[in-house]
């Protein structure tokens, strides 16, 4: 890749809008982490071979069922794992170094500075027996060494802007004073709080009711253009990818089997699991009105079969899929599928 | 919450019921109690004159009448051989062996803490496989094996302890140690497991995620969480150590409840060793109560449980 | 799962060890010293070089053979009796074994038996052998021991059923969960549908399933057991004399141990101490193999 030449260059040189010379914020480089059991006996290849982009100022939505190796992708890119887990191999471009090649001291500096991360469940990421205040001030005390009251006086506004009546009483209460779309929001705000280019929202409103759910994407949306974060959204929800995203990463054990902009992959999808995840999402225009489930489980990602993983259960699969893993295929200006069904509709070769 | 401890208490009250029939029933069942209750080789009309006290010719749950009546009167009846009430030698000897579990518990709160955080922090590494020697070391050395070999080093070769007796802060040291050996192998597993869980909780992956230094994020986040069931087993085990005391305090002639204990079964003194073990088993109830009342008021889920 | 910072980059193909494992699993070192304990106490009278219970007061502390004044006639030396420590020490596994076994198949028997049936009938029958379980529970084990002790007076088959009486409980309570599990599924209610007695379900249904949890137990148990014997006999209230038991001979070496008569402690102390080891690591080990739900025991 040509921006490896990059990384002899220091980030604090680099002015922080990536976004100059289209180089992209975040970019991911055949990249895989495998988790290998204690004796080393068994390997589980939880995210294998992901190359994907990330511009500054972009929302990306990373799609697929539980176990398809969205979350473990997420946690790799801030190297918060399991002890369980390898990175095997693969690059992570953050800002022109390499994630990667960090010592845990220097990605100290990364986590919650420059990216941040929402996690799942809002009633358990919150400690429950520290103030909110302390919480959210934590990152700015340790990421710009702000004195108590300076950093206190930041974790007022920052509720603020997420929305929080009362911040100055707010501040004082514990996590369980609080209702899930509250906290949720708190942790919106920590992830905000030192300003960080890039911010990993991993399935952030599963835990919510429909309607803080659309306050809460709204929120995140204000925030992300007032702060010109990139946002990696990682969700099963595809109406949310709609709404939310400019560009659709679509994963299927382990490995991304599309990707592309947004609008044009729900127009015409390349791999026949984005179509029939596309077939499930019920339709107020579908006249029809069926629901198409996907048969069949994901493989055991201990032991992929051989040829395409998605083959077992892909309508369209023909003697080449059972016998051959596709590779990535470009085409269309931006678009990748692994499928070799995309050899016979588009016009480029193999990545 | 009222109904939790309503319940709560009905059980403890239950258990204490069963615990004095316990005790009751086996005194009389193997034999005639006024053997046990007479000093060792006494007279037939010795042995009238009990039956005729304690009522032993009236009809069993009469027997049981009077002896509750007794236990909540505080009369545990009479040592032979000290000829005062079992309950005010109990209590003569509690203080010394508060003493004793004190020191004993901040000993093995002091190793097994640090231990058991260090072992959950390099988990599957060294210092987790050392610990898990000690701890097995911990559960299986009993504690008379200890306290000799204690004394074999420090006061026979050394000569730098007193091997027994009570006194200033030397005399402490070696019944401290090997009393609370065992209980700093049990603190310690438990801070491992209990630090093992929170560091795989959500709130300590944001901590992370945070960029905390892993100083931090054991030191704030995940300590304070981690001590909360080893402290209320602390509880629970300061209440155990008095009363399985008994060996260490024969060991170092120790003056405390188990010293009397033992005193109770080497002069055949039995109300002195019925009367310890009933304070013993009230003592357990009561804490066992106290801390699932506390359980339940930091944590509202337990409430609903039965 | 715990989660580190520490992240390690490494080849992708890990070589699997899988044929290195098998030799590593069973626990060869407890096994080892359970079975030599054992043969010991089988073969205590050809073992043994002196009777254990018989000695000459003119060879009272006698030290080990390597210290000055040991001789090869008392490789352990001698007591205050002067009875051969090894002898005593070879016929003290007996004492050891025979107590330790009974009592945790006695104890077995009783809780394995109560928590069926708690477990299984339920209702009034499970609220009473709960209720009597958390009472026994409330005493120390070593203090009910003690008290029992007190009562019955010490003999050896005293002491196991004591220690049958004061343990059972753990059983109750570990078997009473197993059942209540047990008890939804399918082949017990096509027993029940079947008109099978509920003793007939109980003993061919339900017990088959729980023994497996029982031996887990036990074997944790055993350790418990022996060390809550040689404090009985520690105190007194253990197998009299002249029996050679493990807990007695400490307690005797306790006077000697001011002037230096380390063997009489140090030599029946490890051999507890290893008896006890080798419980406990087989036990943990049986736990973790045979039984994943006892692993929070």
């Amino acid at each position: 890749m040509s921006n490896s030449t990059l990384s002899s260059v220091s980030s604090d040189l680099r002015p922080r809008t990536a976004a100059m010379a289209g180089q992209p914020l975040l970019e991911i480089n055949n990249f895989s982490t495998h988790y290998v059991s204690a004796q080393g006996t068994r390997v589980v290849r939880a995210v294998d071979d992901v190359t994907l982009r990330v511009n500054a100022g972009e929302t990306v939505g990373i799609v697929g069922e539980s176990g398809s190796g969205k979350s473990t992708l997420a946690l790799s890119i801030l190297r918060v794992l399991p002890t369980a887990a390898r990175i095997v191999s693969g690059q992570l471009w953050f800002e022109g170094e390499d994630l990667v090649r960090k010592t845990d001291a220097e990605m100290q500096d990364v986590r919650g500075k420059r990216i941040a991360m929402i996690l799942q469940d809002p009633m358990a990421s919150l400690n429950p027996l520290f103030t909110i205040g302390n919480q959210v001030a934590e990152p700015i005390r340790v990421h710009e060494g702000a004195d108590r009251p300076t950093a206190w006086r930041r974790a007022r506004d920052l509720l603020k802007a997420v929305r929080i009546p009362s911040p100055e009483t707010r501040v004082q209460q514990f996590p369980h004073e609080m209702s899930g779309g509250m906290r949720q929001r708190i942790v919106g705000a920590i992830g905000i709080s030192c300003e960080p280019r890039l911010l990993i929202a991993d399935e952030p409103t599963t835990s919510l009711d429909l309607t803080i759910q659309a306050q809460y994407l709204n929120l995140l949306r204000e925030l992300q253009r007032a702060h010109g974060l990139a946002l990696i959204f990682i969700t099963h929800n595809l109406g949310i990818v709609a709404k939310m995203c400019d560009k659709l990463v679509v994963m299927y054990a382990g490995r991304v089997v599309e990707s592309g902009p947004v609008s044009r992959i729900f127009n015409a999808p390349a791999h026949p699991y984005t179509k029939a995840l596309l077939n499930a999402i019920p339709r107020m225009s579908d006249k029809r009105q069926r629901l198409t489930a996907i048969e069949g489980q994901p493989p055991d990602l201990a032991a992929l079969p051989r040829g395409c993983a998605f083959a077992a259960r892909c309508p369209e699969a023909f003697d080449r899929c059972r016998k051959e893993s596709p590779p990535e295929f470009n085409f269309d200006g931006g678009r990748t599928s692994r499928c070799w069904l995309s050899t016979a509709t588009t016009r480029s070769g193999a990545a | 919450m009222k109904q939790f401890v309503a319940r709560r208490l009905g059980y403890s009250l239950l258990s204490l019921l069963l615990l004095s029939l316990t005790i009751f029933f086996f005194v009389r069942v193997t034999g005639d109690p006024a053997a046990l209750l007479v000093e060792p080789g006494a007279s037939e009309a010795d042995i009238a004159a009990i039956h005729q006290q304690f009522g032993l010719d009236r009809p069993l749950w009469v027997q049981y009448g009077l002896f509750m009546v007794n236990l909540f009167r505080g009369d545990f009846g009479q040592s032979f051989y000290y000829q005062t009430p079992v309950f005010n030698l109990y209590l003569d000897r509690l203080p010394n062996s508060l003493l004793l579990a004190a020191v004993a518990m901040a000993f093995s709160l002091l190793v097994g803490i640090p231990t058991g955080i260090l072992a959950a922090v390099r988990v599957g590494r060294f210092w987790d496989s050392a610990g898990k020697i000690f701890a097995l070391l911990g559960l299986s050395l009993p504690s008379f094996f200890v306290g000799l070999v204690l004394i074999l080093v420090f006061s026979v070769y050394l000569g730098w302890l007193p091997s027994s007796g009570f006194g200033g802060v030397w005399h402490i040291l070696m019944p401290a140690f090997a009393l609370g050996w065992y209980f700093a192998a049990s603190h310690m597993r438990l801070t491992r497991s209990s630090m093992l869980e929170v560091l795989g909780s959500e709130y300590i992956k944001l901590a992370r995620l945070k960029g905390l230094p892993q100083s931090l994020v054991i030191a704030k986040h995940a300590f304070k969480n981690a001590l909360i069931p080893v402290l209320t087993l602390a509880g629970i085990n300061l209440v155990l150590m008095i009363n399985v005391a008994v060996v260490v305090e024969t060991v170092f002639a120790w003056p405390g409840i188990g010293r009397l204990l033992y005193e109770g079964i080497s002069f055949r003194d039995f109300p002195v060793v019925q009367g310890v073990v009933i304070m013993g088993g009230t003592m357990i109830v009561v804490v066992n109560l106290l801390v699932d009342i506390a359980y339940a008021v930091i944590d509202p889920r337990i409430r609903v449980e039965t | 799962m715990s989660i580190t910072t520490e992240t390690l980059v490494l080849p992708a193909s890990s070589p699997p060890r899988s044929s290195a494992r098998r030799s590593r699993d069973l626990p060869l070192i407890p096994i080892t010293i359970l079975v030599v304990i054992a043969l010991t106490a089988i073969f205590a009278n050809f073992l043994a070089p002196h009777n254990p219970e018989v000695g000459s007061l003119t060879a009272r502390f006698r030290p080990p053979v390597w210290q000055a004044g040991g001789s090869l006639d008392h490789i352990l030396g001698t007591d205050q009796l002067g009875r051969d420590v090894l002898s005593r020490l070879i016929f003290g596994a007996r004492v050891s074994l025979v107590v330790g076994f009974t009592a945790v198949i006695v104890a077995g028997v009783i809780g394995t038996t109560l928590g069926i049936l708690a477990g299984y009938i339920g209702g009034w029958v499970d609220q009473a052998i709960m209720r009597l379980t958390d009472a026994w529970l409330a005493l120390p084990g070593l203090t009910f021991a003690i008290f029992l002790a007190a009562i019955v007076g010490p003999s050896m088959w005293n002491i196991v059923i004591i220690l049958g009486a004061v343990y059972w409980t753990r059983y109750a309570r570990v078997v009473r969960g197993e059942v209540l599990s047990l008890k939804e599924r399918e082949f017990v209610r096509l027993a029940v549908v079947a008109g099978c007695s509920r003793m007939a379900i109980m003993w061919r249904h339900i017990l088959p399933n729980v023994v497996n949890s029982a031996i887990v137990l036990a074997t944790l148990m055993l350790g418990v057991v022996i060390v809550t014997e040689a404090s009985l006999s520690f105190l007194g209230v253990g197998v009299p004399p002249p029996q050679p038991a493990w807990g007695l001979m400490l307690s005797d070496g306790k006077q000697g141990l001011m002037v230096g008569y380390w063997w009489l402690t140090v030599m029946p102390g490890c051999c507890i101490m290893l008896m006890v080891l080798s419980a406990n690591l087989l036990g943990d080990w049986l736990r973790v193999k045979l039984d994943p739900q006892l692993r929070q025991l």
